[in-house]
């Protein structure tokens, strides 16, 4: 399936030892898709670059955590942290897709998208929500899905999933 | 007693007066007259959630109609509904609503917990799912399923008409001393929380 | 007439967007940035800062016209609307949370019941993503299953659109006649799937089942008797003044807007931007059938409801298309490590009934990696991103909602309208809350 996923992306050249670069950041392939790498300082120039070159549409944001995971995919370059910062955008024009993955280290900020892309505002709140990682010059740096009170970030690899073990009790005491 | 010829239509008719009226009379007790009365026309206030709000709307809809029962009237403002149908999820944040809306209902009311996440928590036993919304709310009625296709939850809602009839709640609420002395006592997941 | 006009084909679209962004671009006007506490405060305090005559209200959660579970806040001035702020969460069912501990074969059990009105899409995008991670070839017959499928509940998305946008601006005979529609179809998919909806009928690796004898009698009757009804929703609303009254000039948006907010599907069809998943980036097969996208004009309200009507006919295209086209053979891929052996082994062979207990015990294991898959459901661009560690089991799997995007355009769509108006905005939005909170 993966032609029918990813068609009409523009053909990057398979990942080498020889780091490849694309829009001035390494970049690797993955099922297809055109993945680009960089961490928290290259991160907002790397996006205004994309912006300009027609990727006009940020479509997705979201948060992943990869506590006690191992990481194989990175290309040498990029020293991989807890956090990463997936960013995925359409170029309308050229019709192609492009990923880009930053990494993000545990209490570090992350500069946020609003003024090239006002889109990100939600999608940001929520990486914040869910997982702890705070944007920069936020207009509205805030819970979004869970209430304002509430402690800790659900999505962490370290945050509790709350399951309740499930008993089965003999008849019904008082109601 | 008397016997009249109606110009009309050219028949004798019976016209007793008042007196005739011993022979219509019906006599019951004011408890069963209310019961049914309050079954055949519960209004159930608008708590759609998630996916069960599609089958409940459904329910209302053409082919299951629920107006056979009096119950077509979906009234937006609690203080118009008799019975709170729970359909959906009951997560954390929306929990404290849920017991708003229903103490803003007035008495009697009455409550079906729609669906197994309504229920139990459902496939969703997590940080963010009341697990149960009987830990909030009195439910009377629980319609098993996921979603709950509109058979089930008609037959929840005779369920719930056979059970007003029949006052079995009014009982039971008596013994508990009164149906909305319920404990919110949440379970809110947070206690196994490792912040890291 | 603002629709039904054809999408150019073969041509790039522009690349000059239509429009000017600079009134999403704004971090003060178009957003209220009050916390709930600040905005509860403002209310109670006769002389706030705002000014005798504007007001702050509250919208929500539980309301009839928000569609579930959305709340709002109102900045009021009189009857104007001046800024808005939503508030969601109330659904939040930690179903990313639930995703990593869940086998990538039960994965579609959760994610289904994000987007209930049109649960197929995201089991489709799900499978999609973990097919991609495998590498995996699927049946022909499963692919055009699959796309005749998620027609049939675009189509039964749409005419809930339909019942509810009705209801919401007081049509509420349009809610009976969504909903007499829509009832044959989930029938339907209940003799397919087993359910009305939460289907769980794409997985990875196909379907779940084959489609039942005498499914193309069945749906060229519905197909026949929906075609004239929707000729009298033409009638009914369409050419309604009230309806256009209602509708037209109300909650305007243009190309560039949605594309700074991220806005897909109908909302950004109706400001005039052709861009369809299913032309521009087709997966499935859809390069292989023929339909139209519907495109409007004015990026108002009225475009929104005559996209969804004219996209049902189109989805309608399709799926006879599909009637005429399916080809046969198997329903699902026939990859040992994946698809559970047939019934009929299990009884006869203590491999197969191991095989079929390891697969739907411990699951599947995918290669290492990440992948992203989207189609184009109602709602706009449906996502999911998996990232696997090689187990059974993601490290991720997030879904990129459309009405979660969606819904940030909601306080640019009301900006400066009257709050009556504000009611047909959502509506034409068209939120699902289960898939914004998720």
């Amino acid at each position: 399936m993966s032609d029918t996923e990813t068609p009409e992306e523009e053909p990057v050249e398979a990942a080498s030892p020889v780091e490849e670069l694309l829009h001035d950041a390494p970049v690797t392939t993955s099922f297809g898709q055109t993945v680009l790498h960089t961490d928290v300082e290259g991160y907002a120039d790397l996006l205004a670059r994309l912006h300009a070159a027609g990727f006009a549409q940020v479509i997705d944001l979201c948060g992943v955590d990869y506590l006690g995971t191992d990481r194989t995919d990175l290309p040498a370059s990029i020293q991989p942290e807890r956090f990463e910062i997936v960013v995925n955008l359409i170029n309308h024009a050229e019709r192609s897709r492009i990923r880009v993955r930053a990494q993000v280290a545990d209490d570090v900020d992350v500069p946020s998208l609003f003024d090239l892309y006002p889109g990100t505002e939600a999608m940001e709140r929520e990486a914040f929500d869910m997982f702890g990682i705070a944007f920069i010059d936020h207009p509205d740096m805030s819970r979004i899905l869970m209430p304002e009170t509430w402690n800790g970030y659900p999505l962490r690899k370290d945050y509790d999933i709350g399951r309740i073990p499930v008993q089965f009790k003999g008849a019904p005491g008082q109601r | 007693m008397g016997l009249f010829k109606d110009e009309d239509t050219g028949r004798t008719v019976l016209d007793d007066g008042i007196a005739g009226i011993e022979h219509n009379f019906l006599t019951a007790r004011v408890e069963d007259l209310v019961n049914w009365s309050r079954a055949r026309s519960l209004w159930p206030a608008t708590f759609g959630l998630a996916c069960c709000a599609i089958e409940m709307m459904a329910t209302g809809a053409g082919h299951y109609d629920m107006a056979r029962y009096g119950m077509e009237v979906f009234r937006a403002s609690p203080r118009q509904a008799d019975l709170m149908i729970v359909a959906g999820r009951v997560s954390q944040k929306m929990a404290p609503v849920l017991r708003t809306i229903y103490d803003q209902m007035m008495e009697p009311k009455w409550v079906i917990s729609m669906g197994v996440c309504a229920s139990s928590g459902g496939m969703f036993n997590n940080y963010a799912i009341v697990q149960g919304v009987d830990q909030v709310v009195p439910v009377d009625v629980y319609a098993p399923g996921c979603p709950p296709g509109p058979e089930t939850l008609l037959h929840a809602i005779f369920t719930l008409h056979d059970s007003i009839e029949n006052g079995e709640l009014l009982r039971r609420r008596a013994e508990n001393g009164g149906g909305a002395g319920i404990e919110v006592a949440q379970r809110d997941g947070q206690t196994a929380v490792a912040i890291g | 007439m603002t629709i039904a006009e054809d999408a150019p084909t073969t041509d790039a679209p522009d690349t000059g967007f239509v429009g000017d962004a600079s009134r999403v671009m704004s971090r003060d006007n178009a957003v209220l940035r009050l916390s709930e506490a600040e905005a509860g405060a403002l209310s109670l305090d006769p002389e706030d800062e705002l000014g005798e005559s504007k007001m702050i209200i509250n919208m929500g959660p539980s309301h009839p016209s928000t569609h579930g579970v959305l709340r709002l806040m109102l900045e009021m001035e009189g009857e104007t609307v001046l800024r808005s702020k939503p508030i969601i969460g109330y659904l939040h069912t930690g179903m990313e949370k639930t995703g990593e501990q869940l086998t990538y074969l039960q994965g579609c059990t959760n994610v289904t019941r994000m987007d209930y009105a049109s649960p197929l899409f995201t089991e489709l995008a799900f499978s999609l993503a973990v097919e991609n991670l495998l590498e995996m070839e699927i049946p022909e017959r499963a692919t055009w299953i699959r796309m005749m499928m998620t027609e049939l509940n675009r189509m039964a998305s749409h005419l809930l659109f339909m019942a509810t946008n009705g209801m919401d601006l007081g049509a509420v005979s349009m809610m009976i006649y969504g909903w007499r529609e829509r009832e044959p179809l989930l029938r339907f998919f209940e003799k397919v799937t087993g359910l009305r909806m939460n289907h769980n009928y794409i997985r990875p690796g196909g379907v779940a089942a084959d489609l039942p004898d005498g499914w193309q009698e069945d749906l060229i009757e519905y197909l026949d008797a929906v075609e004239p009804r929707l000729e009298e929703y033409d009638i009914l609303m369409t050419g309604q003044p009230i309806w256009r009254e209602r509708l037209q000039g109300v909650g305007v948006i243009n190309e560039a807007e949605c594309l700074a907010l991220g806005a897909t599907g109908p909302i950004l069809r109706s400001a005039g931007s052709s861009w369809d998943l299913r032309r521009d980036m087709p997966y499935l097969a859809y390069d292989e059938v023929d339909f139209d996208v519907i495109v409007g004009s004015y990026g108002d309200s009225f475009d929104r409801y005559a996209i969804r009507l004219n996209e049902i006919r189109e989805s309608m295209r399709i799926v006879r298309q599909c009637i005429e086209k399916m080809p046969s053979g198997d329903y699902r891929a026939q990859n040992k490590k994946v698809t559970p052996p047939p019934r009929a082994r299990i009884d006869e062979s203590m491999e197969a009934l191991i095989h079929h207990f390891k697969i739907f015990t411990e699951g599947f294991k995918v290669p290492v990696g990440e992948s992203y898959a989207a189609v184009e459901s109602p709602r706009g661009e449906l996502g999911v991103y998996i990232v696997s560690d090689g187990s059974s089991t993601p490290v991720r799997m997030h879904v990129r909602a459309p009405s979660f995007v969606n819904l940030q355009t909601l306080p640019h769509l009301m900006e400066n309208g009257l709050l009556a108006d504000a009611v047909a905005v959502i509506s034409s939005v068209d939120p699902i809350m289960g898939e914004v909170d998720r």
